[in-house]
């Protein structure tokens, strides 16, 4: 059918030792982009890596430290505008912005990975189990994580966060509770996802053949099902990656965030800054703002690219436009929206035409 | 690839009706699910009582409270009596500021409707036709702007932009107000109003004043845009993608081989099919325009559920917060059961 989605999919074939490297994910669209489109991946490659280096670098960047109140010349002092000193000035709290900025990337990244991670597994394991033995644990699991899908992710990660530290944090247990609460959120996204993958790919004759010859349900599962239903994760994991900071940053904004002593969190100092912008003070503001939406642009133009990419019809060209079939059998998320999960519109369009 | 259609759906043949009751029956469940959900939730932790006064109050009177709003007793029962008062919409009382939950979801959901409707007309305004726009110029340099803008409004955290347009407009240009929905003068008429919505908008018509319309407008302007422009993006992404979509389809073709115009292709054939998947994906935004009401009313002041639900968060009133919760799981859930209905009156393949 789709000619281009079976190149990322193939299983352990004859091997191709040079270029194996190009078949990996993100290297492989990028090879495959064309203009503005490669523009797009590019810029949000260099985007987010500046992002991890900044987390892996910021004790050798940052001036300060991110709770530093004083130096040897005595107290910062509050709100003090930008100077040679304190290139972004200080917050209310007497701070250093940009230390603050540059220490916010290691929380934002610590909650990524953990949130991700941890979706990541559950989400995988529960959808392949779902998909794979349908049944009524099947229907009970699709009515739930359809009603958490329908629930605003906001909403639901206060819930989790109040249940979880009862909305008090430290560093980690901060970082614990958001990631935890971001991850609640992204289990029916991996469900879905996997689930749907999985009751199509249970219907190959390869698997059936697999039965035939007497192989146990677990190595069908890992061996045959999952290793072909995984060439969605990496664009659901860029539009996770993204979700999760601005959960993050919600949740600080909302006070439901880390200390400020125990880390750096953009939300809460964007929270702090709230009141500072009514009486004109911009730099409070501005520099955490911006980071949480550099942060995103890139993870989110990475994850744009590579859901083009993973679409024949949005890929540039004509020729090809014409030659493949409709969104629902190609996209990876239907109608390439970043909300729009695989059950919503994949389903209806199917339905029309069968 | 199709994610299971319901089997209820399979069997109903294209019968409307049976298909719209089952659908109709299908929101309960949903709701039940986040009902309950949430009440596990907030419970592990303790009792609300010791949540929001357990730093004020003695222990003896902590007990003394808890015993009389009946948390001491098996968690069970509290569900089961939680479900029951639900259903006959009683969502209990405030522990902070002593008032019924179902009058704070009234006075302040009124609010939040306002805003959400601002932002959705500037949502459709500005997205659909942007969206077509983009789908017209596909990959050229038109779009691509117009691709950028919606992921830049997509990535940037709405209080952020709210914080910025008050920057902007009402502390450096000074032509707009910072936050709230009126001056005290409004506010005063509004509360005076007899048999008022809670919609200022629609009050403020009623009471006919000019300056008060005027007033309830400007301040409405920056939430408005702020969640609107959210939303637009996405709208935008959508309208683009479908378009596209339905750009490629062979009566498309058959349509620029009789010589039809691209502008016509666009405004008329692809248009109109576009937007059956644009409605569904549209009630599933729902949650997130909701989701982001809740930021923007914290940043402009705008006394809705979302403004009342950090006050109340911070207090760590969690009575209030599962009540005004469990609305929001609610309006989700209809908005969703609506969104379907419109798409089968539009779209009787949908029906199945």
């Amino acid at each position: 059918m789709v000619t281009i989605t079976q190149t990322t999919t193939q299983g352990p074939g004859p091997a191709r030792k040079q270029g194996r490297w190009r078949r990996l994910p993100v290297v492989h669209q990028l090879h495959q982009s064309v203009g503005i489109q490669r523009g797009m991946l590019v810029a949000g490659l260099v985007l987010t890596a500046l992002f991890v280096l900044a987390a892996i670098f910021a004790p050798l960047i940052a001036p300060y430290g991110f709770s530093q109140l004083r130096d040897e010349d005595g107290a910062f002092g509050a709100q003090q505008p930008p100077s040679p000193e304190h290139l972004f000035g200080t917050t209310v709290g007497g701070y250093d912005v940009l230390s603050r900025v540059i220490w916010g990337t290691q929380t934002g990244l610590g909650v990524i990975v953990v949130a991700v991670l941890l979706s990541i597994f559950a989400g995988v394991a529960l959808g392949l189990v779902s998909g794979y033995f349908g049944g009524w644990l099947d229907r009970v699991l699709v009515v739930i994580c359809d009603a958490i899908y329908a629930f605003p992710t906001l909403l639901l990660a206060i819930v989790m966060s109040i249940a979880i530290s009862g909305g008090q944090s430290s560093l980690w247990g901060g970082i614990l509770a958001a990631a935890i609460s971001i991850t609640v959120v992204f289990i029916p996204q991996y469900f879905r996802v996997i689930r749907a993958e999985t009751v199509r790919i249970k219907s190959e004759a390869y698997v059936e053949s697999a039965k035939v010859v007497g192989t146990s349900n677990l190595r069908i599962m890992f061996r045959h099902v999952l290793r072909n239903a995984t060439r969605t994760l990496p664009l659901i994991f860029t539009l996770n990656a993204s979700e999760a900071i601005l959960t993050l940053a919600g949740l600080g904004f909302l006070g439901f965030g880390i200390e400020p002593t125990s880390a750096a969190e953009w939300g809460v100092d964007l929270k702090a800054a709230l009141s500072d912008v009514s009486s004109g003070i911009w730099w409070t503001s501005i520099p955490p703002g911006l980071a949480i939406l550099l942060t995103v642009l890139g993870v989110t133009l990475v994850g744009e690219s590579l859901n083009d990419l993973a679409d024949p019809r949005l890929r540039g060209r004509r020729a090809v436009s014409a030659a493949s079939g409709t969104v629902a059998e190609t996209s990876v998320v239907p109608g390439g929206t970043l909300s729009a999960g695989p059950g919503g519109l994949a389903g209806l369009e199917n339905e029309g035409r069968p | 690839m199709k994610p299971a259609p319901s089997r209820s759906r399979k069997r109903l043949g294209g019968n409307l009706w049976r298909y719209l009751i089952i659908r109709f029956l299908l929101i309960f469940p949903t709701i039940f699910i986040l009902v309950t959900l949430v009440f596990v939730l907030m419970r592990t932790t303790g009792d609300p009582i010791t949540a929001a006064l357990g730093d004020r109050l003695s222990a003896d009177q902590l007990a003394e409270r808890i015993a009389a709003a009946g948390y001491d007793r098996p968690i069970f029962v509290q569900y089961f009596e939680y479900l029951g008062q639900v259903f006959t919409g009683d969502f209990g009382t405030t522990l902070s500021d002593n008032r019924p939950v179902i009058e704070v979801l009234f006075v302040y959901g009124a609010a939040t409707l306002e805003l959400a409707f601002y932002a959705l007309v500037v949502a459709f305004a500005v997205g659909v036709p942007l969206g077509m726009v983009a789908a017209y110029f596909r990959d050229k340099v038109p779009d691509a702007f117009l691709r950028v803008f919606a992921i830049i409004f997509y990535a940037v955290p709405v209080y952020f932009a709210g914080m910025l347009m008050k920057l902007v407009f009402s502390v450096w240009l000074k032509v707009l107000p910072v936050s709230g929905r009126g001056t005290t003068n409004t506010e005063l008429e509004m509360q005076l109003l007899e048999g008022k919505t809670g919609i200022y908008l629609w009050d403020a018509l009623r009471i006919g004043d000019p300056g008060i319309l005027g007033d309830v407008l400007s301040h409405a302007v920056l939430p408005g845009l702020t969640l609107g422009l959210l939303t637009a993006g996405i709208f935008l992404r959508l309208v683009r993608t479908n378009v596209i979509g339905t750009l490629a389809t062979d009566y498309v073709d058959a349509a620029r081989s009789r010589g039809v115009s691209e502008y016509q292709l666009v405004r008329k054939h692809a248009y109109r099919p576009a937007l059956i998947p644009i409605i569904t994906v549209m009630g599933l935004q729902i949650a997130l325009l909701l989701g982001g009401a809740v930021l923007t009313e914290t940043t402009f002041e705008w006394k809705g559920l979302g403004f009342q639900l950090t006050e109340y968060l911070q207090a760590r009133d969690f009575v209030a917060v599962q009540g005004i919760v469990v609305l929001l799981a609610v309006i989700v859930a209809v908005t969703n059961f609506i969104v379907d209905v419109i798409a089968v009156l539009i779209d009787p393949r949908v029906r199945y």
